[in-house]
């Protein structure tokens, strides 16, 4: 327990130290959202000064920090200009999605990956063997971002699957259970880019960690005692092989929440990527902060997730600590 | 396995790709910025060699490119047709004459992967675009590469005080989701820059940004090998820092270098592409297989002219290569 809380505090100090670092580089950025303004003949210098100086843009950086240290403890995250209303009112409901989209995929994922790395373990040769080897391999080389499009093109080829979005025409009149399901219709398309870009690594890894158990002593004891295979595996193997892969589901989160980027925008679900592309493409920089400070809470959240999850699962670890 | 045979292969494909990009003014047909606004989306010109009255010709030829009366598509205008020239000399669209490894005479044109939305050659806008995606992803390697080596040798060799400020800072870049962190830094360089400017500056970002990755690798492996028992001994014999970085220790991660740069080098062309997809890296006109795939963002482009698929197949193909590179040299 207590390296747990120490794992928390250590994540809430990185989570300042990315935001401070931010902050620093934003500093540094030639023009703000402001600065757009000036080409505009109609807008005076003074007004924009003005508008600058409500915003509190003319302060000196550490007050601006201070400033905004207060508002995230207050929700707000700062203020979008180009909104015109706090961050964190736009970014809660996108990080949600964003939430909703990879917990979907890292769970697909890993009830794919775990049976079917553990089924390759058993089989080390063989045409199995072989074309697994060829798929995962040719699903790794393959760009996530040619993988969105190309699903992409699918769906809109076929109409099976709705091209786009979060929610159709009319979601507001559907029913509760109708709503759902028209959720669940969008999520199929990010879904299935996302699972298809990380579960071929995490195969390949399980079935390396389960093939070294299945080498181990007491397996082979195990065997000899005339267990049969299938319980050798599920009930001996697996468990021993939990550890590195929950260190595993740690490390693969921010390549899951990167992949969720370049898809949510791409198939346009509106997570925090979509958001995070607007916000810098006006340059409204307490709106680019958001994004980054939450997907580097969802990625510390992750991480804790998976300290407790290996506490829990491996005894070698409570007895150490 | 097949795998042991495909690293020469794969190193040969990869080598010819880059030597295409280089030689792009020399193999593309035309400008990539010259427009044909009268032929947008003009499917892969067809080479034949077979005429209207069933002789064959060894020289292929083409036929014009004309708009079907309907309005919808195009046609080939067979009253006349035009050989295909090699090593031709040709008026630039900049005015300039230069040779042409191929091409054919006016009023006909060759577009062997078709138009773009402008009219504009993909051949030669892919030609020209791989120029700046396989290079800022080559350059961005070199320098992230370089950085991690240096900033992870400094910080496992020497240890202490200099190991934990540059891992502490290693964590902070490690904090967030690599994608997310290119876009934060992006998002503090100017939008609207010339394509050379764009060119230098998402190197810079790309390589800048992920050398935690690297130096943690590099650290770690420094830390073991300076332990060993022979660079102990050196050190014994007086051996400066510098010597046996260089002597005893660098050597023992040149292995590790060239793996990491087989498996990163992908990875940043794609981050070019990705960037340049989304209007943040290399802009119109300039060519870049980024923003050659943006315009796949529109529905009618995604599902109507699949040859506007074009890089990305080549991205897919370059992604392969170097796939099978980084396996060989794991092996």
């Amino acid at each position: 327990m207590v390296s747990l809380a120490r794992r928390a505090l250590h994540g809430l100090l990185l989570l300042l130290g990315v935001s401070l670092l931010s902050f620093v580089l934003l500093e540094l950025a030639p023009g703000d959202y402001f600065s757009e303004m000036r080409l505009d003949p109609r807008i005076s210098e003074t007004t924009v000064r003005e508008l600058r100086a409500r915003y509190g843009l003319d302060r000196p950086l550490p007050e601006r920090y201070a400033r905004w240290l207060a508002s995230v403890a207050r929700g707000e995250m700062g203020y979008s200009f180009a909104y015109g209303q706090p961050v964190g009112r736009l970014l809660w409901p996108r990080a949600r999605n964003t939430l909703l989209l990879t917990a979907t995929s890292t769970a697909l994922s890993w009830l794919l990956a775990v049976p079917l790395g553990a089924w390759w373990a058993t089989r080390r040769r063989g045409a199995a063997d072989a074309g697994l080897a060829v798929l995962t391999a040719a699903l790794l080389a393959l760009p996530d971002l040619l993988l969105a499009l190309g699903l992409l093109l699918v769906a809109v080829r076929t109409g099976w699957l709705p091209a786009g979005g979060m929610v159709s025409l009319g979601h507001e009149e559907m029913g509760p259970a109708a709503r759902v399901a028209d959720v669940a219709r969008h999520l199929v398309l990010p879904v299935a880019a996302l699972v298809l870009g990380t579960a071929p690594m995490l195969v390949r890894y399980v079935r390396a960690a389960v093939a070294e158990t299945l080498d181990a002593p007491f397996i082979r004891a195990a065997r000899a005692h005339g267990l049969p295979e299938r319980r050798l595996l599920i009930r001996h193997a697996l468990p021993a092989a939990a550890n590195p892969l929950i260190s595993l589901f740690g490390l693969s989160l921010a390549g899951l929440l990167s992949t969720s980027l370049l898809v949510e925008v791409v198939v346009g679900w509106p997570g925090l990527g979509p958001l995070l592309l607007e916000a810098i493409l006006a340059r409204d920089y307490y709106l680019v902060l958001g994004p980054v400070v939450a997907s580097t809470l969802l990625l510390a959240g992750g991480n804790l997730l998976a300290d407790a999850l290996l506490l829990a699962v491996d005894p070698r670890i409570r007895s150490d600590s | 396995m097949s795998v042991r045979a495909g690293l020469p292969v794969a190193l040969a494909a990869l080598t010819a790709v880059h030597l295409a990009a280089l030689a792009a003014p020399f193999l593309s047909p035309y400008d990539p910025t010259e427009q044909n606004r009268t032929l947008p989306y003009a499917p892969p010109t067809r080479l034949h060699v077979i005429d209207g009255e069933g002789r064959l010709h060894l020289r292929p030829f083409v036929y014009r490119m004309a708009r079907r009366g309907d309005g919808e598509g195009y046609e080939e205008d067979r009253r006349q047709s035009y050989p295909v020239l090699f090593l031709a000399r040709a008026v630039d669209f900049g005015g300039a004459a230069r040779v042409h490894f191929f091409g054919v005479e006016e009023p006909a044109r060759v577009f062997l992967l078709g138009t773009d939305g402008f009219g504009r050659d993909q051949l030669s806008r892919l030609l020209h675009g791989a120029r700046i995606s396989l290079f800022a992803g080559l350059l961005a390697t070199a320098l992230s590469l370089g950085l991690g080596w240096l900033l992870g040798t400094v910080a496992g060799y020497y240890g202490r005080w200099v190991d934990s400020v540059l891992m502490r800072s290693a964590e902070l870049f490690l904090a967030l989701p690599w994608l997310y962190l290119l876009f934060a830094v992006r998002a503090v360089l100017p939008l609207r820059v010339s394509s050379g400017q764009a060119f230098l500056l998402l190197v810079l970002l790309i390589g800048l940004v992920d050398w935690a990755r690297p130096a943690r690798l590099f650290r770690g492996m420094v830390l073991s090998a300076r332990e060993r028992s022979y660079v102990l001994a050196a050190r014994g014999f007086g051996a400066s820092d510098l010597y046996l970085i260089r002597r005893h220790i660098a050597p023992q991660t040149f292995g590790l270098l060239l793996t990491q740069a087989a498996l990163v080098a992908p990875q940043y062309v794609l981050a070019e592409v990705t960037l340049s997809f989304l209007g943040l890296g290399v802009s119109e006109p300039t060519a870049s297989w980024g923003n050659m795939l943006a315009a796949l963002q529109q529905y009618h482009v995604l599902v109507s002219y699949w040859w506007m698929w074009a890089p990305g197949l080549a991205l897919l193909a370059v992604s392969l290569a170097y796939y099978a590179v980084s396996e060989g040299l794991n092996r």
